[in-house]
């Protein structure tokens, strides 16, 4: 166990600094005397090189977690926070499996599990996830084995019976915590529910951590996470010059830590650089896309393996996604948490993200984001794999439309699986698109 | 004649188009072929032909889902050129249906021709005029004949299925069953309307109604698209040539424009 700890420790602060910063020396050379390649991007953010770094370590010290801290597997929407106080290693499926998506390794882990009978129609974050658990690959090199399984409801009901699967799979504990729906405001007794939830979580993770919460750093994990989320805020407010310092698909990637490491503090030194360089290239009026003419809303998430590829087509005619609403659901939510009532905030925090509100919420937030970036057109994701996000767009679609008066493209596609997504149609539609701006 | 200014293609999945106009806009001459999968070759060998009838050296547009390999040519998507080219008949607001052979598009133009809103089929190619081509070949009713076939129908066989694989073995299913041919093609028709009612959202419709693409010349579709959508739908003149148009208006330098 102390051996362990020890590997787990040297992994995170002294090797994966050095063999990171080997990697990065390496880099440098093979580019030396290149030139960099034409593109309709602006330039790279200096802070793309730390985000690798921050999780990369956090992916190899990983590694080493199991057997020397408690390890716990959370969806992205689960109060983490609670956790912090105990030590916990924590992985993130979702996260792991957008970047089995980005190294473009989905398809195999997905056609593992569909061989066992998982259905295709299954979100590919799933499938992702299951894949590489049933087969042991992952782009990590390996993820530690979790003690805790822990699901919150409020993005889907596909985590619950995912969840269960990787429990009976890994036999583990499953602790759930059950979000009810928000139809307008949520009721008293539905946050009570949510609240109780979270009180027997502390005694569940209390028994697998072996050892009690401390009341006080409870109290600053929720602190750091909140103020995470005001960073994270921050940083996308940048959004809102023109041009906006960097693009929505940039955002997609930084965005790793406040879903990933939420209420440390590496999380919130991290975003404190990244504010800093979006505000200093707005100063120096350095966009995200060489030539910003038009400004525009992404709606759902991202499509991870097409990011570039629909980023470069876009940037080429002048156009930027200023803002999302994936990436700000992450700005929104952490504020109503609160470091003197951290379990009772967390139960109205969790409960109101957006894919836990109705239509009409999702309605105001994108009518609200696309005034404040002047957003002139939105491209509305219809992902196959995301059924509560993707439901009701078509409605969504109709209203931006009509009461916002922007041009908006709805865009089928799918987060994770490319075998669900069409490029040469998928860039027809978005070329048109463009070309209907004039 | 008058003389030709700009010259447009339209190298779709099913069949090539070209026609040259002249400064008002106007078809002056035009080619149309099936398409060849050696698009480079057959777009070369159609502009040199139309470049033999009106003369050489004129811009091109190029439109289809084979445009990137049009040489020298400006393109632009299909959707933008149906669009000019159906508003050059129109002169109006409208929705256009473009049903071609493995797409259909639905189109929203405004009053000044601009691109307002467009839908198109995703990812499968029930609901073209592929469906239908291989349909109506498994029944062995010739296009020619679809018309009349329709019309003499006493009541339409449902078929269900929009996949074209499960129609075809549906509707192979209908005729051993002894349902009447006539019954089942507009049975066929009818569920294809329906779904490009869908893509219009045919409720919401507050304007005329066009359409244009191959299939816009079987009038056994027109008729049931009317009655799918409640409304009249008038067929463009050279309903195939619609996207060639456009290409080539989008491409009329401006000095004729402002002529």
């Amino acid at each position: 166990m102390i051996l362990r700890r020890l590997q787990y420790e040297m992994a995170g602060r002294v090797v994966g600094p050095v063999v990171l910063a080997l990697e990065e020396w390496q880099r440098r050379q093979r580019r030396r005397g290149k030139k960099p390649k034409e593109s309709p991007l602006g330039p790279p953010l200096e802070c793309t090189r730390k985000l690798k770094e921050l999780m990369s370590l956090h992916y190899l010290q990983g590694r080493y977690a199991d057997g020397a801290v408690p390890v716990a597997w959370v969806t992205s929407g689960f109060p983490v926070e609670i956790l912090r106080p105990l030590g916990f290693h924590v992985v993130y499926p979702e996260n792991h499996a957008a970047m089995c998506g980005v190294v473009r390794m989905v398809t195999r882990l997905s056609d593992a599990v569909e061989k066992e009978g998982y259905s295709r129609d299954l979100c590919s974050y799933a499938r992702t996830d299951l894949g590489s658990v049933a087969t042991g690959e992952t782009p990590a090199g390996r993820l530690p084995r979790p003690d805790l399984l822990a699901c919150c409801t409020n993005i889907c009901q596909t985590v619950l019976y995912w969840y269960r699967a990787l429990a009976e799979r890994l036999k583990v504990p499953l602790v759930l915590v059950d979000t009810p729906f928000v139809y307008g405001e949520s009721k008293p007794h539905h946050l009570a529910y949510v609240r109780d939830q979270l009180a027997e979580l502390v005694e569940a993770a209390e028994r697998v951590a072996g050892r009690k919460v401390d009341p006080a750093e409870l109290s600053e994990a929720t602190r750091l996470a909140k103020e995470g989320t005001r960073l994270w805020a921050a940083c996308l407010a940048t959004g809102k010059h023109r041009p906006a310092p960097w693009t929505g698909i940039d955002g997609f990637f930084h965005m790793a830590p406040i879903v990933a490491l939420r209420g440390t503090e590496e999380c919130n030194a991290y975003y404190r650089i990244l504010r800093d360089e979006l505000e200093d290239r707005a100063r120096r009026g350095i966009g995200g896309i060489r030539e910003e003419r038009h400004r525009l809303l992404w709606d759902n998430l991202p499509i991870w393996f097409a990011t570039r590829e629909i980023s470069t087509l876009l940037a080429g005619r002048g156009f930027n996604f200023v803002c999302t609403s994936y990436t700000n659901a992450w700005a929104e939510a952490g504020m109503r948490t609160d470091p003197a009532d951290p379990i009772g905030s967390a139960a109205v925090a969790y409960t109101h993200i957006i894919l836990n509100q109705d239509l009409r919420n999702r309605m105001g937030i994108l009518s609200r984001l696309a005034r404040e970036y002047q957003a002139d057109g939105a491209v509305l994701h219809s992902d196959r794999s995301c059924k509560p996000y993707s439901i009701g767009q078509v409605d969504l679609k109709e209203r931006l439309a009509r009461e916002l008066g922007i041009r908006v493209l709805l865009l089928e596609a799918d987060h994770n699986d490319p075998r669900a997504y069409s490029s040469e149609q998928a860039e027809n539609r978005l070329t048109a698109f463009m070309e209907s701006f004039g | 004649m008058s003389a030709a200014v700009a010259v447009g293609i339209d190298a779709g999945s099913t069949t090539c188009k070209a026609v040259a106009v002249d400064a008002g806009g106007a078809i002056i001459a035009r080619r149309l072929a099936a398409a060849d999968p050696r698009i480079e070759a057959q777009t070369e060998r159609m502009l040199a032909e139309l470049a033999a009838e009106v003369g050489a050296g004129l811009p091109v547009g190029a439109t289809g889902y084979g445009r990137k390999r049009v040489r020298a040519a400006r393109t632009l998507t299909e959707i933008t050129c149906h669009a000019r080219g159906a508003y050059a008949h129109m002169r109006c607001a409208g929705l256009l249906i473009d049903m071609g052979g493995q797409d259909t598009k639905v189109i929203r133009i405004g009053p000044a021709g601009d691109v307002v809103d467009f839908a198109m089929n995703d990812k499968c190619a029930a609901g073209t005029g592929r469906f239908l081509e291989v349909i109506l070949g498994r029944l062995h009713v010739p296009l020619a004949e679809v018309a009349e076939r329709v019309a003499r129908a006493e009541r339409a066989v449902p078929v269900s299925s929009t996949c074209t694989v499960f129609a075809e073995s549906e509707v192979i299913s209908l005729v051993a069953e002894g349902q009447p041919l006539e019954g089942i093609v507009k049975g066929l028709h009818q569920s294809l309307a329906s779904r490009v009612g869908a893509l219009a959202r045919a409720g919401a419709i507050d304007v005329d109604v066009f359409m244009s693409g191959g299939v816009a010349l079987n009038a056994a579709m027109v008729a049931a698209l009317q009655e799918a959508m409640g409304r009249p739908v008038k067929v463009l003149p050279d309903p195939q040539l619609v996207g060639a148009l456009g290409a080539a208006l989008s491409v009329v330098p401006a000095a004729y424009l402002f002529a």
